[in-house]
């Protein structure tokens, strides 16, 4: 049986975690230079020069994309022929303090969510698990920023609801959101499931690379249409108004119980950083 | 762009158009959520609070630390909105200007324009761009609160647009 030391699982979190937070998703960048060639309104020229500029400035100089370097998500999905020698939690929790005090990222994680001291190390993380076939490791990480976060909204449909229906509530979840979870946005959507089960597939919806087409004709519509509305809304990059609202729309779906059609939709801004290696 | 100094007056608050795209320079100060409610709470129970207000611009941000050498780490806008219970008391205590990004509140709107404040917005998620225009910075409050403390800021050519007038 394979046997991956702990330590080596650090050194990744924090690797990744700091290319996460001062290099910028190769699809997004290319996302951006196209609305930037797509865009006829000079603020909006202007907004999408000054976020591509910011993201060149970031790489060059090791500095945070944005200033809000995010509450640490880490995705791990083990594989159950592997002994991993250590404790893996805690060292995914070093990974990420590391990361946040060698890359001179802003500590946002506060201790209890009504005390609100804050940890003074980013920690602690949220982690989640999935044991997997195979082994090997894979670790993916999100430096989820609260602008837009805050933005996000679920709701329990009825069953009986249509399509259009869920759309016009994405539609409007974005309308509302206007300037503040800093467009050109991502938008990941989760339907089915359980409560739960949405909001997760909606944060893991924003791994799709932009521009890789959902494998399911019948989803990839419907990311289409919502594309094409939420472009209408005029809200442009950073607000200027403008074409470019969203980036794109990535839907993920799971079964549901025979009551319910819950739908999740996770905003997530133009400094989307998540990021994934596999040991 | 027009260059527009800091700290603001009100005879220059008056030529700004709407939506105009400016370029600040000069010395503003920085406070988010927790240095807003700390002021808060100081004003409303008779407290002297540790920074006069009078003439000052706001930046809403809490930037990330700086790299040695460096003068500040990446500091770009965070949501307005949020400080939108705490406006109308710090304009009616003399604050002109405040900086952040997305929109404001119906009551803060009618206090910016009863006060004859401004609001601007600036590039959010810029931040490593916005850390260029940063020439000095300074604690000068609040120093517990770490990425939002007060801080002192001297901007040039930092960009913004005058949203609310």
């Amino acid at each position: 049986m394979r046997t991956v030391d702990s330590k080596l699982i650090a050194g990744v979190v924090k690797e990744l975690f700091i290319k996460a937070n001062t290099c910028l998703r190769p699809d997004i960048l290319s996302a951006l230079k196209s609305a930037r060639k797509n865009e006829t309104i000079s603020k909006a020229i202007y907004a999408l020069d000054v976020i591509i500029k910011n993201a060149l400035i970031a790489k060059n100089k090791m500095l945070a994309i944005c200033q809000d370097t995010g509450m640490a998500v880490v995705y791990l999905k083990i594989g159950q022929s592997l002994t991993i020698k250590g404790d893996l939690k805690k060292a995914v929790s070093k990974g990420v303090a590391l990361a946040y005090k060698e890359g001179y990222f802003r500590n946002s994680t506060v201790n209890d969510p009504l005390i609100r001291k804050n940890t003074n190390t980013n920690l602690p993380p949220i982690i989640y698990t999935d044991i997997v076939l195979g082994n090997k490791i894979n670790i993916k990480v999100v430096a989820k920023g609260f602008g837009c976060e805050n933005m996000s909204e679920t709701r329990m449909f009825r069953p009986t609801d249509s399509v259009s229906n869920i759309e016009e509530f994405i539609v409007s979840t974005v309308k509302d959101a206007g300037s503040k979870p800093c467009p050109p946005i991502y938008i990941g959507i989760g339907i089915g499931g359980t409560l739960d089960k949405a909001v997760a597939l909606s944060k893991e919806a924003i791994f799709r690379p932009l521009g890789r087409r959902n494998k399911d004709k019948r989803i990839s519509t419907i990311e289409d249409r919502i594309l094409g509305k939420v472009n209408k809304l005029g809200i442009g990059p950073v607000g200027v108004g403008g074409k470019t609202t969203a980036m794109g729309v990535s839907i993920l779906t799971y079964p549901t119980h025979i009551a319910g059609l819950p739908v999740a939709v996770n905003i997530s801004c133009h400094a989307t950083r998540t990021v994934e290696a596999t040991i | 762009m027009r260059k527009i100094y800091l700290p603001l007056t009100k005879d220059v608050i008056k030529t700004f158009k709407p939506r105009e795209q400016v370029l600040l320079s000069g010395t503003l100060l920085t406070a988010r959520d927790a240095a807003h409610k700390r002021l808060l709470d100081a004003l409303k129970s008779g407290k002297k609070i540790p920074i006069s207000l009078k003439g000052e611009t706001i930046y809403y941000t809490g930037p990330t630390p700086a790299r040695i050498g460096e003068v500040i780490g990446s500091c770009g806008p965070t949501t307005s909105s949020r400080m939108d219970p705490f406006t109308p008391l710090l304009l009616k205590y003399g604050l002109v200007g405040m900086i952040g990004k997305g929109e404001r509140s119906k009551e803060v709107i009618s206090a910016i324009k009863k006060y004859g404040a401004v609001y601007f917005v600036t590039i959010g998620g810029a931040g490593a761009y916005l850390s260029e225009k940063v020439k000095t910075a300074e604690v000068i409050a609040y120093k517990d609160l770490g990425p939002e403390a007060i801080y002192r800021l001297r901007v040039e050519d930092f960009p913004a647009i005058a949203e609310v007038l």
